[in-house]
């Protein structure tokens, strides 16, 4: 056998290497016990999340008075308890919406600013910028949402009254603007920054040979974005905005200081008053007796549930257009 | 319609470092023209300047005239952007848009330059397949992804996509260098049909491949490194692979050095 007459190891039979080998082996194993570990601790905390959250939820349900999924209503200090997560729902799939619509496409905006159009100097310091709003605490996004923001939003919203009031959705009766628009704003601007740091990277990882073929065609800087990168950058771009959709969906502090919660399902999105999971949970949980809390963690599921479809959703629509990502074949 | 390049006086720098200097030549049309030389010559950086490419590098700038037929590439007031689409380019490796099919691969540079009828489009896409020898390989499946194919079939269909814009010339940076040999010679005897309708420049590390398929060839060197690259002569690629005039092109050709 070959093995027999390679060199060093079994030859020279030196306890130095032998050992060297053996820890080498130990390390492997150790390693691979880490790593499997950690992924099963991860599917187990997961579980273990999901087992608490079904358990407490059902106990909450099985005393609900009302239909959970569509009462108006949330009253959980009477008896029977009566609630329903539909405001919820609503104001929080709404609010979200609202801040993606805005968020992505200033994101992809940016991103392309920096990795395609800024000169290097510029560059650097605009990324340096957006990705130091991600480190602002949320609470301190909803002091300046409740105390900037709500203020001179009114004028705005006048406007919008005016002129756009007959779709009844943008209509404005006037008062603070603690809406469900105004918690979208908000959004938009808090989850800009991982929107925008997440495509950025993808943009910057389209190859340049991709680009060069444009270019040789005839493109414009435009055309060859629109040729090259923008594609090649399209599951990047939606997975940033469904991690930038996973913050909106469960954002808590900022919401809860400027949303004025009143539990209805306004008309329009710009009266203030609606409510969303996160936000609800964080306002009532303090006061919630013991069925309460169930309660609450009853409408916490059904957050986690929303935010696992998106992910899933998000998943879906990569993998169908993975033949032309450019990362298969 | 082909069109003959004419260079005079052309030096290109990446920021402060003078990569080739004082390069002029003729290339003729409907002929193919052969690049060779040690790496490092400057031969696809000369290639690049003539559609304008090299001033794509950051700090890349390029100084002398490059003149297509009468017009000068380099004039004031010349768009970068229209040069490109008058000289086309086929890469080192090949370089379908890895989110478009084959069809969209060949009809991309038709649609930037303006809109076209469906019917049109598929009229163009099947000439240039065919004009690239790819037709018969990929008619059944116009609308798969152009990355699903083989290295030689992606590189045809580069070609296909560059000549569907019907451009004068046509680059062709060491486009066979990353095929195996039967790919290879496909593109070799795609190149000879396609020299009845363009004027084709080729840049090759392979002497074998100059001396098969082209017209003419120039030897490019270079004095060492760091030095920028020269034009050490052109000449009919017979005479160059048989009997050059500069010793050093003998002394490259026959594997003395570089």
């Amino acid at each position: 056998m070959k093995t027999e007459i390679e060199p060093t190891s079994t030859a020279a039979g030196s306890p130095s290497t032998v050992r060297t080998r053996s820890t080498g082996r130990a390390g492997d194993k150790i390693f691979l016990g880490l790593s499997r570990g950690s992924g099963i601790a991860l599917l187990v905390i997961m579980a273990a999340i999901a087992a608490f959250l079904t358990y407490r939820a059902a106990i909450a349900i099985s005393k609900d008075d009302a239909n959970f999924l569509t009462t108006l209503e949330w009253n959980t200090s009477s008896s029977p308890m009566r609630f329903g997560i539909a405001v919820l729902a609503y104001g929080t799939v709404v609010s979200s919406i609202i801040a993606m619509l805005i968020a992505v496409p200033i994101a992809v905006g940016i991103a392309l600013f920096i990795s395609h159009y800024a000169p290097r100097r510029l560059a650097a310091p605009v990324a340096y910028v957006i990705d130091l709003l991600a480190a602002v605490p949320s609470i301190v996004y909803g002091l300046w949402g409740a105390l900037f923001l709500v203020p001179h939003l009114t004028g705005l919203y006048t406007w919008f009254d005016d002129y756009l009031g007959w779709t009844g959705i943008l209509s404005y009766q006037g008062g603070a603007a603690r809406s469900l628009f105004t918690v979208g704003i908000l959004l938009a601007i808090m989850i800009l920054p991982i929107v925008t740091s997440v495509s950025r990277e993808v943009f910057r990882q389209v190859p340049k040979m991709h680009e060069e073929a444009a270019l040789a065609l005839g493109a414009t800087r435009w055309e060859v974005i629109r040729m090259a990168v923008l594609p090649f950058g399209r599951s990047g771009i939606i997975s940033a905005s469904m991690l930038g959709l996973g913050r909106a969906l469960g954002e808590t502090m900022a919401v809860a200081t400027v949303l004025s919660s009143n539990f209805r399902i306004e008309a329009s999105l710009l009266d203030p008053g609606g409510g969303t999971f996160a936000q609800n949970i964080a306002s009532r949980f303090k006061e919630a007796g013991d069925d309460g809390r169930d309660a609450l963690i009853a409408s916490g599921l059904v957050l986690f549930v929303v935010t696992l479809l998106v992910n899933g959703a998000a998943r879906m629509i990569i993998a169908r257009r993975k033949e032309y990502s450019g990362t298969a074949a | 319609m082909a069109k003959r390049i004419d260079v005079s006086g052309l030096t290109a720098y990446y920021g402060s470092h003078k990569a080739i200097e004082d390069i002029s030549m003729t290339v003729e049309p409907r002929s193919v023209t052969a690049f060779i030389g040690p790496s490092g010559c400057g031969k696809s950086t000369f290639l690049r300047t003539l559609n304008r490419m090299h001033e794509v590098t950051s700090g890349g700038r390029v100084e002398g005239k490059v003149m297509l037929d009468d017009e000068n590439l380099y004039g004031s007031g010349v768009d970068p952007v229209s040069v490109r689409r008058t000289v086309g380019m086929v890469f080192q490796r090949p370089n379908p848009f890895p989110t478009m099919s084959i069809f969209e691969n060949v009809a991309a540079g038709l649609k930037l330059n303006g809109s076209y009828k469906k019917s049109e489009l598929e009229g163009v896409v099947e000439k240039s397949l065919k004009g690239a020898n790819l037709w018969n390989e990929v008619k059944d499946r116009l609308n798969k992804p152009g990355a699903g194919l083989s290295g030689g079939q992606q590189q045809r269909l580069c070609i296909a996509r560059a000549i569907a814009v019907e451009p004068d010339v046509l680059l062709m940076d060491e486009p066979c260098s990353a095929l195996d040999p039967i790919s290879t010679l496909a593109i070799e005897d795609l190149i000879g049909e396609l020299k009845e309708r363009f004027t084709i420049v080729i840049v090759t590390h392979n002497m074998q491949q100059a001396a098969r398929v082209s017209d003419r060839t120039a030897f490019f060197n270079l004095a060492g490194v760091g030095q920028p690259g020269k034009l050490i002569e052109i000449d009919e690629t017979e005479r160059i692979f048989s009997n050059p005039s500069v010793q050093a092109t003998e002394d490259y050709i026959s594997g003395r050095f570089g």
